[in-house]
C-alpha cells in the first residue's frame, strides 16, 4: 500500500448525499479478477450517457458533459468533496480502487458509511470527516479550490487560506503514514491467535466440525 | 450482568488487542463467492502466505452464474468475464484445497441461503463474507458481517478480523405482525423509520414478540437488511425456534456435542438489564404491506400510500433527494403506489429466496396468471436444495402454470451482474434488498416488496394490497 504523507490537489464537488457504492462503481465492472482497471468506470452511470461494459475504451463512450467531474474546471481533480453517508450500500472494495485509479487520494465528507470508510484505509485513500459548516464552506470555494492535506499534522489547507484541523484515529493515521500491511501487523500476534484457537476448540468444538474437509471432499 | 448478546459474542471471540487499539476477533466461518475473492487469493500468493485454517472457509459461486441452462455448468456462462470469475474461484479452491459447492453441485446457491441450510452457520459464531448481506446470518445469534476484499485476504491469512467494537442498537418490535404482513414488510418499515445511516456504527439486535414469533427464515429476511439501515450486523437471540432449525443439518453437531452446544447456545441472549446505546420501537400490529418508491431502501411507504411530495420535505437537501428519486423512478409527487404498473417481477435474492418465501408467493399465484403488461416474471430459488423442495411441494408447477419463469439458483436479477437485468425505464417488483439507481440494470426502476406482494403485483400488473387477494 502506498504511504500517505502530504498531498495537494484540485477539489471537485459532488453535491449529493447518500452516494452508494453502486454509483461509485456499477456492478458490471466487478467482474474483473484484478485490482486495477477501474478508474475509467468511477461514477460510470453519471459520467457517461451510455451504459458501459468492461473492456471499453474511453473513446467508445458518450461523455455526459453535464456531470460535474466532466467540467473542464475539474479535469485534474484529486480531492473529492462529498455529502453525508458517502459510500453506503455494498461492501465492494472496488469502489475504493476506482476512486484511487481515477486519481482521488482524498475524499472529504460530513459522514461516511462504515464499510467504505474501512476499505479506504486499507488501500491508502484518505477519508476525512469535517462538520457540516466546514463542508458547506469548502463546496462554496469551488471551482478554483486547491487543497493541501498534511496527514501528520492533521490539517487540510485551501490554497491561500487557513489550515483546517481534522480528527483521525491515531492508528489508522500511522498505518497510512507508513504504508503498513495489515496482515503483517496482525501476524505479530500469531501466538495469541494460536492459543485462543486451542482453547476455542475445547469450548466450542462444533465450530471445527468441518475440519479436514476441502476441495476434494466436496463430493460427500 | 448487563451484557447484550453482541457484548457476549464479542467477548467470546476476542483474541487480543493490537497495539493500535483494534481488537482481533477470531473468525469461525468465512463464506466465499466469485466476485470478492479473486484478488484476496492473489494477495496470498503474492505474499507467499497460506490460509490459516482451511476448513473455516466454504465457497460457492452465486453472483455471476446464469439462472438458465445450468446443466451446461461453466460452459453455459456466455459472458466471458463472468466465466473467468467462476473458473477463478474453482482454481483458487482447488489450489488452496477449500471446500466449494460448485456450479453443478445441488448444494450450490446464494451464499447466505447455503450457509444456514447446511448448518455451516451456527449460533454464536463469528461469520464473515465479502458481501454486505452477510448480516443475514445474525438471525442465528451469530455475529455476521460484510467485509471488503482486503479483509477477506486478512481473514484467510490470520483467521481474524481487526476491528473496533461497535455500539449496541435495540430495535424493539412490539405486538405481532398482522395477517398478510411479512417479515420483509417489517424490515422495510424499520429502515424507513431509521434511515440508511440510522444505525451506522452499531450492531442491531432485533427484539420483541414479533421477532420471537417469527420463523428462522423470517428472521433471516430481517437481519439480511440490517446493513441497509447502516448496521454492519444484526442479531436475534437464540430460542427453541433456532435450535429446531439447526438440529439435524449436515454440519450441525450431534449427540454429546449437540448437548454441549445447545447448553452454550441457550445463553445467547441479552441480559435482562443489558445496556443499549440507542433504540427504536416499532408497533408491528400497525403495519401494512410496504413498497419502496424511490432509490434508497429508506424510501418506502405502505401499499395504501403514495410517493412523497418534495415540497413537504423538512430540509432542502431532503427535497432535492426526493426530486432526484422521483425523476429517476419516473413517478410524480403524491402518485398512489397502486398506480404503478410493473414491467418485470423478480422473486429471489438472499433476502427472500427460501422455501417459505416461495410458498407465500405460490399461495398468491395459484389459479391466477401473470398480467399481460408484465413482460417477465421470474422465480429464482436460493439454492439447489430449495429448488428441489419447491418442486417436490408442487410450487414450481404453480409458478409455471401462472406464467412465471422457474430458474436455477443464483443472485440473478438482484444486481444484474449476470444475464438477468432490467432495461432502462422498466419498473420491477423485486423481493431483493436494494433499489439504488441502476441496481438491477442501467436505468432500471426497482421497487422492494415481500414475496407475496411481488406475486400480487405480477398477477394484477400493478402494485396491489395482497391482503385483498388471498
Amino acid at each position: 500500500m502506498k504511504a500517505f504523507t502530504t498531498f495537494e490537489g484540485v477539489a471537485a464537488p459532488l453535491d449529493r448525499a447518500n452516494v452508494d457504492t453502486d454509483q461509485i462503481i456499477p456492478k458490471q465492472f466487478l467482474k474483473s479478477i484484478r485490482r486495477t482497471g477501474f478508474g475509467d468506470n468511477l461514477f460510470d452511470a453519471w459520467r457517461y450517457h451510455d451504459e458501459g461494459a468492461p473492456g471499453q475504451t474511453l473513446n467508445e463512450r458518450q461523455i455526459n458533459h453535464e456531470f460535474v467531474l466532466n467540467f473542464p474546471d475539474y479535469q485534474d481533480a484529486k480531492v473529492l468533496l462529498a455529502r453525508d453517508n458517502f459510500g453506503c450500500g455494498s461492501s465492494r472494495e472496488h469502489a475504493v480502487w476506482a476512486m484511487l485509479e481515477y486519481g482521488f487520494r482524498v475524499v472529504i465528507a460530513p459522514s461516511f458509511a462504515d464499510i467504505f470508510y474501512n476499505n479506504s484505509f486499507k488501500n491508502g485513500l484518505l477519508p476525512i470527516v469535517v462538520d457540516a459548516e466546514t463542508m458547506d464552506a469548502l463546496f462554496e470555494r469551488t471551482p478554483g479550490l486547491s487543497l493541501e492535506v498534511d496527514l501528520a499534522s492533521q490539517t487540510l489547507t485551501p490554497h491561500g487560506g487557513q489550515p483546517i484541523a481534522f480528527d483521525i484515529d491515531e492508528h489508522r493515521k500511522q498505518a497510512l503514514l507508513q504504508g503498513l500491511d495489515d496482515i503483517g501487523e496482525t501476524l505479530v500476534y500469531a501466538d495469541d491467535i494460536r492459543e485462543f484457537e486451542q482453547r476455542h476448540r475445547q469450548t466450542m468444538p462444533w465450530v471445527f466440525a468441518r475440519d479436514g474437509r476441502g476441495y476434494n471432499t466436496a463430493a460427500d | 450482568m448487563n451484557n447484550t448478546l453482541y457484548d457476549k459474542i464479542w467477548r467470546d471471540h476476542c483474541v487480543t488487542e493490537r497495539a493500535d487499539g483494534t481488537s482481533l476477533l477470531y473468525i469461525d466461518l468465512q463464506l466465499l463467492h466469485e466476485v470478492t475473492s479473486p484478488q484476496a487469493f492473489d494477495g496470498l500468493r503474492l505474499a507467499s502466505r497460506n490460509p490459516w485454517r482451511l476448513s473455516a472457509n466454504l465457497a460457492t459461486p452465486d453472483h455471476n452464474v446464469p439462472t438458465t441452462g445450468r446443466a451446461s455448468g461453466i460452459d453455459g456462462i456466455t459472458d466471458l468475464i463472468a466465466r473467468e470469475q467462476v473458473t477463478t474461484l474453482d482454481a483458487n479452491c482447488r489450489d488452496f484445497d477449500i471446500e466449494q459447492f460448485d456450479i453443478l453441485d445441488t448444494r450450490q446457491g446464494i451464499v447466505h441461503v447455503v450457509g444456514p441450510e447446511q448448518g455451516a452457520t451456527l449460533p454464536g459464531m463469528t461469520i464473515v463474507c465479502g458481501d454486505s448481506h452477510t448480516s443475514t446470518h445474525g438471525a442465528f445469534a451469530s455475529l455476521a458481517q460484510g467485509i471488503g476484499t482486503s479483509e477477506v485476504e486478512h481473514v484467510l491469512a490470520t483467521q481474524t478480523l481487526a476491528q473496533r467494537k461497535a455500539k449496541n442498537f435495540a430495535v424493539n418490535v412490539d405486538g405481532l405482525l398482522p395477517e398478510g404482513v411479512a417479515p420483509k414488510d417489517l424490515v422495510l418499515a424499520i429502515i424507513g423509520a431509521l434511515g440508511t445511516a440510522g444505525a451506522t456504527g452499531h450492531t442491531i439486535e432485533f427484539r420483541g414478540p414479533a421477532i420471537e414469533a417469527m420463523s428462522m427464515e423470517g428472521r433471516m429476511t430481517v437481519c439480511n437488511m440490517a446493513i441497509e439501515a447502516g448496521a454492519r450486523a444484526g442479531l436475534v437471540a437464540v430460542d427453541d425456534t433456532t435450535l429446531d432449525y439447526v438440529r439435524g443439518r449436515p454440519f450441525a453437531p450431534t449427540g454429546e456435542r449437540w448437548e454441549q452446544a445447545q447448553a452454550y447456545w441457550r445463553t445467547l441472549h441479552s441480559d435482562p438489564d443489558a445496556h443499549f446505546d440507542n433504540s427504536i420501537t416499532i408497533d408491528a400490529a400497525a403495519l401494512v404491506p410496504q413498497v419502496s418508491w424511490g432509490t434508497s431502501p429508506e424510501m418506502v411507504v405502505g401499499i395504501d400510500g403514495a410517493a412523497p411530495n418534495p415540497e413537504q420535505a423538512s430540509t432542502e437537501q431532503q427535497a432535492q433527494g426526493i426530486r432526484q428519486a422521483l425523476a429517476y423512478m419516473g413517478l410524480s409527487a403524491n402518485q398512489p403506489i397502486t398506480d404503478i404498473k410493473l414491467d418485470r417481477v423478480f422473486i429471489g435474492s438472499c433476502t427472500n429466496a427460501r422455501i417459505e418465501d416461495l410458498r407465500a408467493a405460490a399461495a398468491v399465484a395459484r389459479g391466477r396468471k401473470v398480467a399481460s403488461n408484465v413482460k417477465q416474471a421470474m422465480v429464482v430459488p436460493g439454492s439447489g436444495l430449495v429448488k428441489a423442495q419447491a418442486e417436490a411441494e408442487g410450487l414450481a408447477d404453480v409458478f409455471i402454470a401462472a406464467g412465471f419463469e422457474w430458474r436455477d439458483p443464483g443472485c440473478s436479477m438482484c444486481l444484474a451482474m449476470n444475464a438477468d437485468r432490467l432495461q432502462p425505464g422498466e419498473h420491477c417488483a423485486a423481493t431483493s434488498n436494494r433499489n439504488f439507481e441502476g441496481r438491477q440494470g442501467h436505468g432500471g426502476r426497482t421497487h422492494l416488496v415481500s414475496p407475496a406482494m411481488a406475486a400480487a403485483a405480477a398477477v394484477t400488473g400493478h402494485f396491489t394490497d395482497v391482503r385483498a387477494l388471498v
